[in-house]
């Protein structure tokens, strides 16, 4: 073992560099200048998220401290965050909040469970089977406003194909709930007649590409596990629970955070099928109610309230979706 | 590696081949008396679309015996392990497991157990999940189930592994987990799909070793398929050697080593691979030998007997490069070309007056020839194999 002198001595004796001339020293480490070197070229992003994410963002949050005056012309004057509280407070905000929760909770999952659906079945080694995929992921391809307008006129009371099943009102005109629970809480999540109409045609539109992603997540299952788990003796059913289900989980979980998302943001049909956020505003979801506060109501304020508190809502779900879900998902391979 | 607890699979355990029934009982305490673990394929075809997998196969392997399935890649060996199995359907023929026609039955009510070549685990399940996932398939009750698994995890050395994911695990460990996969629930028969080829070379040539004394412990019916004949040698009880989809020979190994067939067994088995060399049939003064590029070399008497029947011609002589001798006198004049020194032994390559490869096999204390030089070597005449040109089966079979 070397003493401390014994080192001293060794550097000394390993020094014969000192006497040469002092070579020129780099003035930062390779890790700084790489660090530079990463912020130089995020620049150009950073300049664009600024001008059309951040800053109208931020001007949004502080539009909402002031009231809008009911008539044209009139100055708006500041009421800080009382105007959030008033608005977050409304049962107006908290009916719309519920509908859209609601809407969220029909479309996200039976649109997942029926992509799965269709996956498996469509994941066979069968002739002519690629005809069916083709079928089952169209809807990609077809725009909102097309899946409104095949469902408004399936739906129509006068000519719709569903007419047979339809009582009076119209099925996109019955605010009445689906089915009547005579428990206070759960009474006001129950979805109208119409909110289900239109989760329908959402479910419809979504279906391709809920096909395509758990189409994906399965052909990233190797066969040979499948094969494993029968010679194991599990039956189909205990396959597909224990190692399909399983190795989906990552592509489930992304498709579940995402539809999410995509269902809190959901317009273009709630505003096709069901104008004015439907009859007894029971499809008035946040992004319409916004949308109608802007538009008709013409009061900015209430309006950046709403979408602060949008923001707010889905940030915080996908939060709790990170924190309950993720623990169950498996991203081994 | 291995513990030595002993594997109380089968009471009455004994070696592999013998004849006559045995008794068995498992755990639970239900004993039989039948040949429990016997494999039988019969006329089995397999076509893929216009590819013939696997042609009219017909095998039967016996209780408790290791069959090695060999052959290049693509010869059918893997479809053929995967019909026992049950994953595939054989387009022709028939399947027994046990005394069992196993056509009709699926691939889970089987009773056998597969170790694949990529090891197949469960990825998002611990060591010990995968483990008992066959015995909770089979809705074994838990007390059961943990004994048996700790059974299992002991002879393979895996105790301290069980909470860890396959993905935290080497290569040798993935394999061993595997294995134990397959005994937890003692099955009729193993089928192993080349299960050693993904581990480095120094880890394979352990595991064979592990291998053959698991296999004793367990005294089970196996059913392997490799392309490596190291393996086919050292493991099997008997080697099937298939090629293109053909049964082409099935033997004990040391017959398929001494005695190969037909010229693709007598090629694909021996490394370096046995020389083969065109020639035609002579007889002079009584004596019958082949006559090549470079000399005649005299065929031994059964030898030349069994060549000498029909009007055969065309043959192709075979001799393994350790049954060469170079010297300064003998039968055939060829020219030094390379020399491959290995340490323990060298090969030396020469060249035949026609430009047709031979291999010489010899120890490394013999002092090698010099590149260019011209040899005569001599043949070692009881090791002579002949093969007609035509149909490139043995003459002496």
């Amino acid at each position: 073992m070397s003493t401390p002198v014994d080192a001293a001595v060794d550097l000394r004796a390993g020094e014969p560099a000192a006497a040469a001339p002092p070579s020129r020293r780099r003035r930062f480490s390779s890790g700084v200048r790489e660090a530079g070197l990463a912020y130089v070229l995020l620049v150009p992003a950073f300049l664009v998220f600024s001008v059309f994410v951040f800053y109208p963002f931020l001007r949004n949050f502080y539009l909402g401290f002031f009231s809008t005056p009911p008539f044209p012309g009139q100055p708006k004057h500041y009421v800080g965050i009382d105007q959030y509280r008033d608005v977050l407070s409304s049962t107006d905000f908290l009916d719309s909040l519920k509908v859209t929760i609601t809407f969220a909770i029909i479309t996200v999952p039976i649109g997942i469970a029926l992509g799965i659906l269709l996956a498996v079945l469509a994941h066979q080694k069968l002739q002519g089977i690629g005809i069916y995929r083709t079928f089952f992921s169209s809807t990609v391809a077809t725009s909102v406003a097309v899946a409104s307008v095949i469902f408004g006129t399936l739906l129509s009371p006068q000519v719709g194909l569903l007419q047979g099943i339809q009582t009076e009102p119209s099925i996109l005109q019955n605010p009445d709930p689906i089915i009547n629970i005579n428990l206070p809480v759960i009474r006001s999540f129950i979805p109208s007649v119409a909110l289900v109409a239109v989760a329908v045609t959402t479910i419809w539109q979504n279906l391709g590409l809920s096909f395509i992603l758990m189409s994906a997540g399965l052909q990233a299952v190797p066969d040979d596990l499948q094969e494993a788990a029968e010679i194991d003796g599990a039956g189909p059913w205990s396959r597909f629970w224990h190692v399909t289900l399983p190795l989906l989980s990552p592509t489930i979980f992304f498709a579940f955070v995402v539809g999410s998302i995509f269902a809190f943001q959901t317009f273009g049909q709630i505003d096709l099928l069901t104008p004015r956020g439907g009859p007894l505003k029971t499809t008035n979801v946040l992004t319409y109610y916004i949308y109608d506060q802007l538009q008709f109501a013409k009061n900015d304020g209430v309006a950046a309230v709403l979408a602060i508190a949008l923001f707010g809502v889905t940030l915080i779900l996908t939060l709790i979706q990170f924190r309950f879900l993720e623990r169950r998902v498996s991203y081994e391979r | 590696m291995f513990s030595d607890r002993s594997w109380p699979v089968r009471l009455g355990g004994r070696g592999p081949r013998e004849g006559g029934p045995i008794l068995t009982a498992d755990r639970t305490g239900r004993a039989s008396e039948e040949s429990v673990g016997r494999v039988a394929i019969r006329g089995v075809t397999k076509r893929f679309a216009d590819v013939t997998a696997v042609d009219d196969l017909t095998l039967e392997v016996a209780d408790e015996e290791f069959l090695v399935l060999l052959g290049p890649s693509g010869c059918g060996k893997s479809t053929a392990l995967r019909m026992i199995a049950g994953l595939e359907e054989p387009t022709a023929g028939s399947i027994e497991i046990g005394e069992r026609p196993v056509n009709d039955v699926e691939a889970k009510d089987r009773d056998v157990a597969m170790v694949f070549q990529s090891y197949a685990l469960y990825p998002h399940m611990t060591v010990r999940r995968n483990i008992e996932f066959p015995l909770k398939s089979r809705r074994v009750p838990a007390d059961e189930r943990n004994r048996l698994v700790e059974e299992a995890t002991k002879m393979l050395g895996l105790e301290a592994l069980l909470e860890r994911k396959p993905a935290q695990l080497s290569g040798g460990q993935r394999q061993r987990v595997a294995l134990a996969r397959a005994i937890v629930r003692r099955p009729q028969a193993f089928l192993m799909d080349e299960p050693l080829s993904n581990l480095d070379a120094k880890l394979r040539v352990q595991t064979r070793a592990e291998l053959i004394e698991l296999r004793r412990r367990l005294g089970a019916t196996i059913v392997y398929v490799t392309h490596d004949q190291v393996e086919a040698m050292t493991m099997g009880d008997r080697i099937a050697v298939l090629d293109q989809g053909v049964l082409q020979q099935v033997d004990v190994p040391q017959d398929v080593y001494a005695r190969p067939a037909n010229l693709f067994v007598a090629r694909f088995i021996g490394n370096p691979p046995m020389n083969t060399v065109d020639g035609e049939m002579v007889s002079s003064n009584g004596t019958t030998g082949v006559q090549i590029r470079g000399g005649v070399i005299p065929l031994p008497p059964p030898l030349a007997t069994a060549a000498g029947r029909g009007d055969r011609r065309e043959v192709v002589l075979g001799v393994r490069p350790e049954h060469l001798v170079l010297g300064s006198e003998g039968p055939i004049s060829a020219t030094v070309s390379v020399v491959e020194s290995l340490g323990h032994e060298q090969h030396v390559i020469c060249r035949l007056e026609d430009g047709q490869l031979v291999i010489v096999r010899q120890p490394s204390s013999v002092t090698p020839p010099a590149i260019e030089s011209a040899v005569r070597m001599t043949a070692d005449a009881p090791h002579l194999h002949l093969f007609d040109s035509a149909t490139e089966e043995r003459v002496d079979a």
